[in-house]
């Protein structure tokens, strides 16, 4: 693949379309060799930002599309998913199981901690509508994702 | 976009010989899923069978999809009911789970066998 390919997906903010920008991004991963283990957690990454994209930026609004933008640069997968929404205005803390199984912490909230553990690197960026995203990068790591029998 | 949950109920038998109730997940666990997930486990109204929970059918699970097993899980510990087990999750979800912390309160497996096996 071309080093600076870019793909653009717009997303109906409504939940399940979550599932056509982790197809793209796993068709991505794949043409750029990424070992299948890596790819199911981009798709995971990118599911969870498009669900916060959908629901908390867009608010299952269905004037406004979730944008998905994939490109390849320097053996890295860069994917920014955009929405309407203000940002947020602050991370939540990670997920205390035992909180949860006690009734005292949401059983949900657990969708950013997935997408910075699963990733390389997860920023979020605040921004005027349409303008807020967030930033996923997962690297190529050639000696081990060629190990996995993947081609470049 | 989203597949419904459907939920496949029967007994097994675990290795200890006591009966055990499987929930055979197929279709989406996601935020869709509350009635299908909770329904099934409340309809078997704390009958003191342990219980597994089979992800072998299940093509997408997400963070609100977990966040159901969670509660699942928040009631049969409320209720000190028979343990729940997990099997039939991929390696990327068993890995998910373990990340999240499931694994602290429902014991992952790799497959049926295993799990009655485990229970």
């Amino acid at each position: 693949m071309r080093n600076g390919s870019n793909v653009q997906v717009n997303l109906p903010s409504e939940l399940g379309f979550e599932k056509v920008a982790m197809s793209t991004a796993a068709s991505m991963a794949e043409l750029m060799g990424f070992s299948l283990d890596r790819i199911e957690d981009l798709k995971t990454a990118v599911a969870e930002a498009c669900i916060n994209a959908i629901e908390h930026g867009n608010q299952f609004s269905n004037t406004l599309v979730v944008g998905v933008e994939l490109s390849n640069c320097d053996d890295q997968l860069e994917v920014r998913v955009i929405d309407d929404g203000r940002g947020l205005a602050h991370r939540p803390a990670a997920p205390n199981i035992d909180r949860k199984i006690h009734g005292e912490e949401d059983p949900r909230g657990m969708g950013m901690f997935l997408i910075q553990a699963l990733v390389d690197e997860a920023e979020w960026h605040k921004g005027p509508p349409g303008k807020s995203f967030v930033r996923l990068v997962i690297k190529l790591d050639k000696e081990n994702e060629y190990a996995d029998g993947h081609e470049s | 976009m989203q597949t419904a949950t459907k939920v496949n109920h029967r007994t097994a038998t675990a290795a200890s010989g006591s009966p055990v109730t499987v929930l055979a997940f197929s279709g989406d666990i996601s935020s869709t899923s509350k009635d299908a997930v909770l329904g099934a486990y409340h309809h078997l109204n704390g009958d003191g069978t342990a219980v597994l929970l089979d992800f072998t059918d299940v093509d997408y699970i997400n963070s609100s999809g977990i966040a159901i097993i969670i509660q699942m899980l928040m009631e049969a510990n409320k209720s000190a009911s028979k343990p729940i087990g997990i099997y039939g999750l991929t390696p990327h979800f068993q890995k998910v789970f373990t990340m999240v912390g499931i694994n602290k309160y429902a014991a992952l497996h790799g497959d049926e066998s295993t799990a009655l096996a485990g229970i």
